[in-house]
């Protein structure tokens, strides 16, 4: 009776729903609970693209502290109604251009917090293998980076997933992104690692070994987004 | 096979009540036992070594990742094993597969609702404890002819005995390579501030020999040979 076909398409029916309906009520239930996480995660990546921050660090406390959000569109003026951490940049890189909404966090200076220390900016684009993304801190100027910080789904660990490294990101910090006419340039990450600092100047950083193509991805999406955000910037750089 | 030697039923002498075994007798502590040394899933049957390399560069996700091991092995050996006179011969493979898979995605969710820094530390390799040969192999060999606690016992014993060795492993491995343990900076605690990290250790090329010199020095102990 086991072996007949019968038990064992039963058998499978049975399992399958089973299985099926604990995983559905599993994903119910931890679903609240991994959306704050992934929203505290993208709060830390904000904060660290500006600051250091420890293991023991209160992030939410910092985090509300220190930055101010809001949205602005794609001519640069500010979106009323729209809160910025609820806004899906990967989502968003799929709109069209003109539909699009761009969120901006202020990173306030400690003693005056009227005062803006740096604008952080999100970006999105494609590595070598799947999606990379992060944030860029430019100064208060508009054009000298304060930091960045980068994440990815799929880069080859060793080589173009060393752009989460902070010996990585560090090497952006001071760069500039505008030339002295004013016109965008952003920074490039250049082939080959190695070059010593007087060769790269103010535009470009030290590149990654094996992984020229992942660094390809992190320019191109660096110059997507800053022009993205270019109309902005225009209307608020001094 | 050792309990009909312990219980020899003999017509002259048939038992009224059979004996009940104590929980943890002689034999069954031996499911325990020897994965940890003479019959280790890692250092001797030489399974689990993907995920051995890839996660035990620090301590933290090592642990974490042991700890699912053992309970997707321990809980996968006990549905198994109260369900095998239910499940099918010829789909039993799949079958086996559905519950550790079913296990590991809990597990996994459970991560990264709660523990998500480490998850994305250990990322793929908590869904890839479904392709563990360990996990399978103890299914298919043990838990299918077993009773659910002999196999609970014996879930737990192979899970111990892959637990300690990646457990190993990391501890060089993040002390040779980071200078830590568990993130806390033990040659600064310890005053050898300027003590330099080994590169070599951070990547798998570390585990390997790492997991190499541990092997040997098991082996030569228990004068295991290949054949």
């Amino acid at each position: 009776m086991q072996q007949s076909n019968g038990y064992i398409i039963t058998f499978a029916i049975i399992m399958t729903v089973i299985v099926g309906g604990l995983l559905g009520a599993a994903n119910q239930v931890l679903a609240p609970a991994q959306k704050k996480a992934l929203e505290l995660d993208n709060k830390k990546a904000i904060l660290k693209s500006v600051m250091k921050l420890e293991a023991s660090s209160d992030v939410e406390k910092i985090y509300a502290d220190r930055i101010k959000s809001f949205v602005v569109d794609a001519n640069g003026n500010k979106v009323a109604g729209k809160v910025a951490e609820d806004i899906n940049i990967r989502k968003q890189s799929k709109a069209k251009d003109a539909d699009r909404l761009y969120p901006v966090y202020k990173f306030l200076s400690a003693a005056d917090k009227n005062k803006t220390e740096a604008y952080i900016l999100p970006l999105f684009g494609n590595g070598l293998w799947n999606n990379i993304w992060g944030y860029i801190a430019l100064k208060s100027d508009f054009n000298t980076v304060a930091g960045i910080v980068f994440d990815h789904a799929g880069e080859t660990p060793g080589l173009g997933a060393r752009i989460t490294e902070e010996a990585i990101q560090e090497r952006y910090k001071n760069r500039l992104i505008f030339d002295q006419n004013g016109k965008l340039i952003s920074v490039k990450m250049v082939k080959g690692e190695g070059h010593p600092e007087a060769e790269l100047g103010e535009h470009m950083v030290d590149g990654m070994s094996g992984a020229t193509l992942t660094a390809n991805g992190v320019n191109a999406m660096l110059y997507t987004y800053l022009d993205y955000y270019l109309p902005y910037i225009k209307k608020n750089r001094q | 096979m050792s309990e009909k030697e312990n219980n020899p039923v003999t017509e002259q002498n048939p038992p009224l009540k059979k004996e009940s075994e104590p929980l943890l007798s002689k034999r069954r502590k031996k499911f325990i036992s020897d994965p940890l040394v003479d019959d280790n899933p890692i250092t001797l049957q030489v399974l689990g070594i993907c995920s051995a390399l890839a996660v035990t560069s620090q301590l933290e996700p090592t642990f974490v990742m042991a700890v699912a091991v053992i309970f997707v092995i321990v809980f996968s050996n006990l549905i198994t094993s109260l369900l095998r006179n239910m499940i099918p011969t010829r789909i039993r493979i799949i079958t086996q597969l559905a519950i550790i898979a079913t296990l590991v995605i809990l597990v996994d969710q459970v991560l990264r609702a709660y523990f998500f820094d480490v998850s994305k530390l250990l990322s793929v390799f908590v869904g890839l404890i479904i392709t563990n040969c360990i996990v399978m192999g103890r299914l298919e060999a043990f838990a299918m002819g077993n009773k659910p606690w002999d196999s609970v016992l014996d879930g737990l014993g192979s899970g111990l005995g892959y637990s300690w060795v990646i457990l190993a492993v990391a501890f060089f491995r993040e002390l040779l390579g980071s200078g830590s343990l568990f993130g806390f900076k033990v040659w600064e605690a310890i005053g050898l501030g300027g003590m330099p990290n080994n590169g070599l250790m951070v990547t798998s090329v570390g585990a390997f020999i790492v997991l190499g010199l541990i092997i040997w020095v098991q082996r030569s102990r228990t004068g295991y040979v290949e054949h």
